[in-house]
């Protein structure tokens, strides 16, 4: 990620043991999922996550298109995540990257690990994630977005799928990484849990982390998620609840 | 996906309706949905904002980087317009390059914008010949419940009136100074259902009319575009009379951008 | 096994010792047999046509399934991409295909009236308990009424009856999951219809008005076609 007239690497951890914006090494940043918010899609959700901005929706499962792509005993789960031009500091250019689609890639892949899709054969599930404000951890608040669009789309699922990134700055393992401890920070490890089996079905990592740390890292993660989600379960009970009205969801504000 | 197939008897149903003066969503022939603004939405672009028009939504975000004038305007900035129609607003959207319908709300947009002098483009020169800035403007549709043409243009305008040209970012002066705009276009698109020439249409609409039109207007009383789309086709007097009912909607929508 | 009871999709408990159920509150259409249902045809091909029904596939129509007597290739004398067709679901194949037949009471092509889409999680309450729903939409604005299992419903009458009758479905299916619904619905009816710009609607007309009368209709018993 670009960044503009930066110069060296700041103090990512205050002598406090603060992190740069006041979080303890355990804590998210404030975090608010919508379920719902989108007329045309079979299934949406909006999620703010520090300054990230992401939204996702799912339509299906349906006929594929093309044909050749189908499946005989189940349904193909794809996915594409995409980043507006506008969504980080230097303007993208729009269309496919190969970051783009290798997150894509492993984002399909882990909700094809949850969703029942032998109970729909021959069809597609479709998933699409945007970005329209990135920092840091834009993948797992897609991951987030899209798991709690596809239970809005009423696919069936062995679960929610919450997704959070850990890492390591100044020599701490932290939950949650924002920019500029993403880009000065000395590892980065998202990954998505399956709460009910206690499994992570995306795991990814980069920089440099021993046993002690990964293991570390791994607990706080997995705590992580398990906060994140029942801050999704929350927005589909909002959605849906039956008594007293549901509060109007602000599109996507 | 391109399944979609829309039901002959609700299009002949909307055109019953429209024959009577009645639309499917209880609107007269020349009301507006509701519009909201929310500039500033997207705080990693230059300028930003949220447009919906009923159930359409659609994104705007401005970006002003330094690069280089064409060589026959060495003295002006680059205005670029892009539209991106995501599958996620649509089941009729598809992945891939820009389908023709997207490039074509890219143009209309653009077009407007120029037209209008929506922005004075000498005032992004930075160095004669060398060095101009470019304002990127990426309108991103979110929600397709029709209309986008209209949605899109409402999004830029009004990202564009809240846009900061980013000098200290670039190491170009000391202070960031707010992007000025001209004029403000707005695009009012109709659609005609039988004899009733409906505004701001719904999908449904869209699917059902028999042509669509464009206008847009600036402040001074101009017609600064057009397009007409889609199968049909309008006569000289309708377009005139359009025109007027176009400079109506425009004034109150550029109002509204003004006042937020 | 835990012992705990995970439900798969987003719905609501219905606990009946020792059964527990999971009604959904959201997603595509899910075929069963014996379903009545609403289509548009998507496609024609030589023996059949291609439905949409709202599920995950698209439904065949096999010309063989309707009461008309065709050859191979008059597929497209009968029925064109974009009609509209009251069908049953037969049966669903292990390969996901979803077979439907046009013979039988109250199947056929929809002829003039309009469609209006629901979830089809807010069928149950568009019928109402014993078909009370429909009753009362269908006495108050004269409206022909079919609901299809899969969300879409079938409305046809004097065009002020029918805008009723949308709205009507709009506040189900926005509503659906609300106590006291009906009585809302009953209000929505009492009053002029809709509320919001445009000019007054004209009184609603009389209940008798329509050639068919305010017979009500269910999912089981459709008008003739």
């Amino acid at each position: 990620m670009g960044n503009v007239g930066a110069s060296e690497v700041p103090q990512l951890i205050g002598p406090d043991g603060l992190r740069i914006d006041g979080r303890r090494a355990d804590e998210l940043r404030p975090m608010r999922v919508v379920a719902g918010p989108l007329k045309r899609a079979d299934g949406s959700a909006f999620v703010e996550w520090g300054a990230n901005k992401v939204m996702a929706a799912v339509y299906g499962p349906r006929e594929v298109h093309p044909r050749h792509l189908q499946v005989n005993d189940k349904a193909i789960v794809q996915c594409k995540y995409n980043m507006a031009a506008f969504s980080v500091d230097e303007r993208k250019r729009p269309g496919l990257d190969r970051r783009s689609q290798e997150i894509s890639k492993v984002i399909a892949e882990a909700f094809e690990s949850v969703v029942f899709a032998e109970e729909f054969p021959r069809t597609s599930i479709d998933v699409y994630i945007e970005v329209l404000q990135a920092n840091a951890g834009t993948r797992c608040a897609g991951i987030v977005a899209a798991s709690v669009a596809l239970a809005d789309a009423g696919i069936p699922m062995v679960d929610l799928l919450p997704a959070v990134a850990v890492g390591k700055v100044g020599g701490h393992i932290v939950l949650d990484l924002k920019k500029e401890e993403d880009n000065f920070g000395e590892a980065d490890l998202p990954m998505a849990l399956v709460p009910q089996s206690g499994r992570m079905v995306l795991l990814q990592m980069e920089g440099h982390l021993n046993l002690e740390e990964l293991k570390r890292a791994l607990d706080l993660g997995v705590g992580g998620c398990r906060a994140i989600y029942e801050k999704m379960k929350q927005a589909l009970r909002d959605r849906y609840s039956v008594d007293p009205p549901t509060p109007v969801a602000e599109v996507a504000a | 996906m391109s399944g979609e197939v829309t039901a002959e008897i609700l299009t002949t149903h909307i055109l019953e309706l429209a024959r009577e003066g009645r639309r499917l969503d209880g609107r007269a022939i020349d009301d507006y949905r509701k519009v909201t603004l929310e500039p500033g939405y997207v705080t990693s672009a230059d300028g930003s904002a949220l447009a919906r028009i009923g159930d359409t939504v659609v994104l705007c975000g401005v970006k002003l980087e330094p690069g280089k004038p064409f060589p026959d305007t060495p003295n002006a900035g680059v205005l670029t317009t892009n539209a991106e129609l995501i599958p996620l607003s649509s089941p009729a959207f598809e992945p891939g390059p820009p389908h023709p319908r997207a490039i074509e709300v890219s143009r209309v947009v653009d077009r407007a914008l120029r037209a209008a002098e929506a922005i004075d483009l000498k005032a992004l020169c930075i160095t004669s010949a060398e060095k101009c800035w470019t304002c990127f403007v990426d309108i991103h549709v979110l929600d397709h419940s029709g209309n986008l043409i209209d949605a899109a243009l409402l999004a830029a305008s009004t990202a564009l009136s809240h846009t900061t040209m980013p000098r200290v970012r670039f190491g170009l002066a000391e202070t960031d100074i707010p992007l000025d705009v001209r004029h403000l276009a707005i695009e009012t698109t109709f659609a005609r259902l039988g004899d009733a020439i409906v505004v701001d249409p719904s999908v449904d609409e869209e699917t059902a009319c028999q042509g669509r039109l464009t206008i847009a207007t600036d402040e001074a009383g101009n017609i600064v575009a057009m397009q007409k789309g889609l199968v049909g086709a309008f006569g000289p007097n309708e377009v005139v009379e359009l025109a007027e009912r176009a400079f109506r909607h425009g004034d109150r929508l550029r109002a509204q951008i003004r006042g937020g | 096994m835990s012992g705990h009871l995970y439900a798969s999709v987003l719905g609501l408990v219905q606990r009946k010792p020792p059964i527990v159920r999971v009604a959904a509150l959201s997603g595509r259409y899910a075929p069963h047999a014996g379903d009545v249902i609403v289509g548009i045809v998507t496609d024609v091909q030589g023996s059949f046509w291609l439905l949409d029904i709202g599920a995950a596939r698209w439904a065949p129509l096999h010309m063989t399934g309707t009461p008309w007597k065709i050859d191979f290739g008059e597929t497209g004398e009968h029925l064109r991409v974009g009609d509209s067709v009251v069908v049953a679901v037969e049966q669903i194949e292990n390969t996901g295909r979803i077979g439907v037949t046009m013979i039988g009471e109250g199947l056929g092509k929809l002829e003039g009236g309009t469609l209006v889409t629901v979830s089809p999680a807010k069928i149950p309450r568009v019928i109402g308990k014993g078909g009370s729903m429909i009753a009362t939409l269908t006495h108050a604005t004269g409206c022909k009424i079919v609901v299809g299992q899969n969300g879409r419903i079938w409305v046809d009458g004097p065009l002020e009856g029918v805008d009723r009758v949308r709205a009507s479905l709009e506040l189900i299916e926005l509503e659906g999951q609300r106590r006291g619904l009906t009585e809302r619905v009953a209000e929505l009816l009492a009053s002029s219809g809709r509320g919001g710009p445009g000019p007054a609607h004209p009184p609603p007309p009389d209940a008798d008005a329509g050639d068919e009368g305010g017979v009500p209709v269910d999912s089981e018993s459709f008008p003739e076609q």
